[in-house]
């Protein structure tokens, strides 16, 4: 059965993500020959006198005219092993909110280092905000090892450094290569340049990573989105209750509770359209009945009566700020939690975190786009949550602006 | 003990019909863009699905451009009855009767950038404050960086440098009086995808996309079918061809494909060897590097 993986990946113009990511997709022929007209042409425009792979990832034209990602951009690409949707994002501090909305829904974070300069302050960004989004998996690319004359101590060095910075991550699946995404090494093909590495190629890590239990498969929850009413001459009677699992296994009879009513009932069918499916897990969209006529509608919560999420009015958040205007104290907002939109209000700033030393900067009252603080948000009714580190899901919130209606901030509760 | 992880199209399938539900819970008048193309039609299912057994709780909207292949109102009507949906048409024709749109002239004119006004306008009549279509990001490069809910300002204009961040899958559809969303529930999906989920669902589609006979010519590198609509220039003679299409849009400028593929299998087979974009086949993006941007930012679908 083919998986779908997703990635992420983040980086500056000379780091060579684009080409890597035109490599990816040139080896794993999955550039078509009119878009590789179309980037030959336009390299031929510019004057350059090589195909400048990054114009096949710079979507925008101001971004090509400026040479530069602005956006997260999606790509595709498929094996016969896996298909994946590469979250292609800018690398620089001022796009922070960037990598953050790509890499909260990716599987693994790709993170590229130079081989002639180490680990540099975007390393470090990069695979904060990557144990901060909870990515389950990183694979650190050392780069432009045809530079170093593919020097085994060099990647070494490199890879030593790396787990000595990220022991203070929360990153629990680190693998290593080195490659060369000019020179194709160790990409798609194995490289002949460096007999000395044994380990796997970019593409087989990408092919066999173990993604299973990215999902959690435990703590079971299902935010409701939609009550199905069809109310027709052959299904008068049918309430269904539409949503998205986002954790745990959900199988007909199972005891369940809904919060915030805190009423109990039992499952009596799961289904998916015209099947009936015996259990549903994350992240299936189902409809569940139920065996009880009880008040269930949008933003309703369903868990196990002996598993279910805390369900309170203060929230501690991992808060990224992503608007162009400030944030003061006491501002209110929407919230939205799953399926769930109250009120609230930013109470307290505990600290803000500097993303590239990771110290707390303490006595805060305003934050600034692209700043990430802990702070404490009051909401006008109870959320049922699970921390982030639980559930990236039912852990995760946005904030929306009352007057511009614009997303504003991406929250992770702690 | 079972795998409790899902495939990539049932992933994808999922994801699909979260957003489905998520656009008639959000809003107001949703309604769905059908062109008649795979995608859209790939899209009607999926709606089914994520309401069974109720009906499709928002109706398909039509922007007809008067240049139709014949197979695709036939496939329309079928489908309409099939899942028992409203089914409301915006006519192109009707615009330039009204002076709204000016025709195209000349040997490649085209109906299909006239659609803008048409659209724009259905959309105001029937104050539809979401339109639903099956765009994918891997089609064209302005479409990689569109978001699943995307924000229209009360002239339906785009606005890319200025896009909602979408984080997780939480969608923000809050917005204010005359403004609406474009949504596009199958934005990861690519075209193997699609045809994938066809086959895997025994979904029904347009004849157009199965290899037939048809009086071609062919113009700069694309086949054209003859119709009313296609000025011939003195040079070109039509002859009979065995092709199919890959995808399906204003007749006079949606280009074929010589094949002899007549089976969903043989499509799929076709498709993975494949060497050039499906919209590689479209006229109307070849008219500058930048078309699709400049016409999706006027309201373009």
């Amino acid at each position: 059965m083919n998986q779908l993986l997703r990635f992420t990946t983040a980086g500056s113009v000379d780091d060579g993500k684009s080409t890597l990511i035109g490599r990816l997709l040139y080896d794993s022929k999955s550039i078509f020959e009119d878009q590789l007209e179309a980037v030959e042409a336009s390299s031929a425009k510019k004057g350059f006198d090589y195909v400048d792979l990054s114009l096949l990832t710079d979507g925008l034209k101001s971004e090509r005219e400026q040479g530069i990602t602005i956006d997260v951009a999606y790509r595709y690409f498929a094996t016969p092993k896996r298909k994946f949707i590469i979250a292609d994002t800018p690398g620089h501090i001022q796009y922070t909110r960037n990598m953050v909305t790509g890499a909260s829904t990716a599987n693994l974070a790709l993170i590229l280092i130079d081989a002639r300069k180490g680990l540099v302050e975007q390393t470090y960004r990069h695979s904060f905000i990557a144990s901060l989004l909870k990515i389950p998996h990183v694979i650190v690319c050392i780069n432009k090892m045809d530079l170093v004359e593919y020097q085994e101590e060099v990647f070494e060095k490199i890879v030593d450094d790396y787990k000595a910075f990220s022991s203070k991550l929360e990153i629990h699946d680190i693998q290593f290569v080195p490659i060369s995404a000019l020179a194709g090494d160790n990409v798609v093909n194995r490289s002949e340049n460096m007999d000395w590495y044994q380990g796997a190629t970019l593409l087989h890590m990408l092919e066999t990573v173990h993604i299973e239990s990215d999902h959690n498969h435990i703590d079971s929850r299902f935010p409701v989105q939609y009550v199905v009413r069809p109310q027709t001459q052959s299904h008068q009677d049918f309430r269904g209750y539409a949503g998205r699992i986002s954790g745990g296994i959900f199988r007909a009879g199972d005891d369940i509770l809904v919060l915030p009513s805190g009423f109990t009932s039992k499952i009596k069918s799961i289904q998916i359209g015209e099947e009936v499916i015996d259990q549903a897990f994350a992240p299936m969209s189902v409809t569940m009945t139920l065996e009880d006529e009880i008040d269930i509608s949008r933003g309703d919560i369903i868990a196990k009566p002996n598993n279910h999420p805390q369900s309170e009015q203060d929230v501690d958040v991992m808060l990224c700020w992503m608007n162009q205007r400030p944030v003061n104290l006491n501002t209110k907002f929407f919230v939205r939690h799953t399926t769930k939109e109250v009120k609230g209000v930013l109470k307290e700033i505990q600290y803000k975190l500097d993303i590239n030393s990771l110290q707390r900067v303490e006595n805060v009252d305003q934050l600034t786009m692209n700043e990430i603080a802990r702070v404490k948000i009051r909401t006008a009714q109870p959320l049922a949550f699970d921390s982030y580190r639980k559930n990236r899901i039912t852990g995760s919130i946005i904030l929306v602006d009352e007057g511009t209606n614009e997303t504003v901030a991406a929250g992770m509760i702690v | 003990m079972s795998q409790y992880y899902l495939s990539h199209l049932k992933e994808l399938e999922s994801e699909a019909i979260f957003v489905i539900r998520e656009v008639v819970a959000q809003f107001e008048k949703p309604a769905l863009l059908f062109s008649g193309g795979k995608d859209s039609i790939v899209l009607a299912y999926l709606s089914r699905k994520a309401f069974y057994p109720a009906r499709i709780p928002f109706p398909l909207v039509h922007i007809d451009t008067g240049h139709n292949f014949p197979e695709t109102i036939e496939y329309r009507d079928w489908l309409v009855n099939e899942l028992g949906v409203k089914l409301i048409v915006g006519s192109v024709q009707e615009s330039i009767d009204k002076g709204r749109a000016k025709e195209e002239t000349g040997y490649n004119a085209s109906r299909n950038s006239l659609q803008t006004v048409t659209l724009l306008d259905t959309i105001e009549q029937y104050k539809f404050d979401a339109a639903m279509g099956g765009a994918r990001r891997d089609e064209e490069k302005a479409r990689a960086k569109e978001r699943f809910f995307s924000h229209r300002d009360e002239f339906g204009q785009w606005d890319p440098k200025n896009q909602r961040p979408e984080l997780w899958n939480l969608f923000n559809g809050r917005k204010h009086q005359g403004e609406h969303f474009r949504v596009f529930p199958i934005s990861n999906w690519t075209e193997m995808d699609v045809w994938q989920y066809i086959q895997s669902e025994r979904i029904p589609i347009p004849k157009l996309y199965y290899a037939h006979q048809r009086e071609v010519i062919e113009r700069d590198g694309a086949i054209l079918s003859t119709s009313p609509w296609l000025k011939l220039k003195p040079t070109e003679i039509p002859s009979v061809r065995t092709v199919r299409f890959r995808t399906c849009g204003d007749m006079p400028i949606t280009g074929a494909v010589e094949s002899t593929a007549d089976t969903i299998e043989k499509i799929i087979e076709e498709v993975a060897a494949s060497r050039k974009t499906e919209r590689g086949t479209r006229a109307d993006d070849k008219r500058s590097e930048t078309a699709m941007e400049d016409r999706k930012k006027s309201g373009y679908f």
